[in-house]
This record gives structure tokens, C-alpha cells and sequence, in this order.
């Protein structure tokens, strides 16, 4: 039974360190390609989430449970990070003066408050 | 026995971090693919969080653990409700085939001010 737990545990854990590495690659992907900043920040935000399973993994496997605490310490700073480029998305779409999302009124049919200013479809926000 | 439950809490922890990021990867506009980042990446890293304090079987670590998990179940609503504004707002655009929008016509963004239910359709 032992013997079993510890063979299925290394497993999981290879098995884990591959799904992360995946999702890694996927995430960096969408960081570097995302059209508009803000697929940037939603990146960003999951980097730091696959940073703290890593480092929950490495704990497991080092049982050195001292790395939790940078775990922790990364979503703090994290969520920090989140909130502060999406202020910063806000308080730029404010000045530049962008509408919500014509697009999508332009496909209900809202006809009669089509605000003209002018907006780049993509870009909202662009770095 | 705890190898055994650390095993699957990690293999399970794994798996929705995958089904995160290929989501990610994949869906068509910024609020889909915060959906899947915000809820399964949380659920994901969580469920890795805990693997490492059940393995642990240390109280300490696993109150410490629990307090971390605790935190981020918080702050991922926050963060991606701040951040699903801000794109809204900044005028990113939806999917083509997004099947609507309550929002739209009824918030004015320069004077913040979201309009009654009556006022229009």
C-alpha cells in the first residue's frame, strides 16, 4: 500500500509538472498574441495562478513546505498587479474617450444612440 | 494512504489547470477566456495548494494553506469583476456571436451613471 501510494504520487506529480507546462505554454501564448491589453492582464493574472501550482507541486516533492508561504506571497502581489492594470485600462479608456462596445449594439439592432467616436475595434487599450 | 490522496489531489488540481489554460487558448474574446482563467485556474491552483497541506500533516501548514486558499477564492472574483469592467468600458470588443448585451445603450461611462430598467426597451 505504501509502496503503491508513493509510486501513484510520482506519477501525479510528472503528470502534473506536464499539464502545467502546457497550460504555460498556452498562457504565453495568449500574452504575446492577445489582441487587446486586457487579454494581456487576463494572461498575466493566470501566469501567477500556474506559478502557485508550481510551487505547490515543488513542495510536494522537495517537502520543504516553506515554499507555500511564496505562494502565497505571489497571489498577493498577484491580485495587487490585477487590480492595478485594470485601473489602468479604465482610467485610459476615459481619457481616450472609447465607447462600450458598439459592435455589439449594432448587432441587437439599437438603432438611434450610435455615439460617434471614434474607436478601434482590437485595440481597446492597447499597450 | 496520504500519498494516495495528495496523488489525486494534485492529478485533479492539474487537470483543471490544463482545462484553464487551453480555454485560454482558445475561446473567442477577452470575457470567455477570463471565465475560464478566473474559475478553473482558481479551483486548479487551490486544489495544488491543498494537495501540498495534506501532505504536509502538519496543522501549521494546513491552516496556513487554508488561509492561501481562502485568499485567492476572494480576490479572483475581485480581480476579474475590476477587470471585466475595465475591458467593457475601454470598449473591447465581444464575440461576434455573443447573444447579448444588458449593458448596452443603458451605462453612460462618462458620467458613470447606469439608466433605470424603464427608461428604454
Amino acid at each position: 500500500m505504501e509502496a503503491l501510494g508513493q509510486t501513484f504520487l510520482e506519477f501525479a506529480i510528472t503528470v502534473a509538472f506536464a499539464c502545467l507546462l502546457v497550460a504555460f505554454a498556452f498562457t504565453v501564448f495568449r500574452l504575446v498574441r492577445g489582441p487587446s491589453f486586457a487579454d494581456r492582464v487576463v494572461a498575466l493574472d493566470f501566469l501567477m495562478l500556474i506559478g502557485i501550482g508550481f510551487i505547490a507541486v515543488k513542495a510536494v516533492v522537495s517537502r520543504e513546505y516553506s515554499y507555500i508561504d511564496v505562494a502565497i506571497a505571489m497571489a498577493l502581489v498577484g491580485f495587487l498587479a490585477t487590480v492595478a492594470l485594470s485601473r489602468y485600462i479604465y482610467r485610459q479608456a476615459q481619457i481616450t474617450g472609447s465607447e462600450p462596445n458598439e459592435h455589439v449594439k449594432a448587432g441587437l439592432e439599437h438603432e438611434g444612440n450610435a455615439t460617434s467616436s471614434p474607436r478601434h475595434p482590437g485595440q481597446g487599450g492597447t499597450s | 494512504m496520504i500519498d494516495l490522496i495528495t496523488g489525486v489531489l494534485i492529478l485533479i488540481g492539474a487537470t483543471f489547470s490544463l482545462v484553464a489554460g487551453i480555454g485560454l487558448f482558445r475561446l473567442p474574446d477577452v470575457y470567455l477566456r477570463m471565465h475560464a482563467a478566473t474559475k478553473a485556474g482558481t479551483l486548479g491552483c487551490g486544489l495544488m495548494l491543498l494537495a501540498a497541506g495534506v501532505h504536509s500533516q502538519e496543522l501549521e501548514v494546513f491552516a496556513w494553506v487554508l488561509a492561501g486558499i481562502f485568499f485567492l477564492m476572494i480576490t479572483a472574483p475581485i480581480g476579474a469583476h475590476l477587470l471585466g469592467r475595465a475591458a467593457y468600458l475601454a470598449g473591447v470588443p465581444m464575440w461576434s456571436r455573443t447573444k447579448g448585451d444588458a449593458l448596452a445603450g443603458k451605462y453612460d461611462s462618462k458620467r458613470e451613471f447606469l439608466e433605470g430598467y424603464q427608461s428604454e426597451k
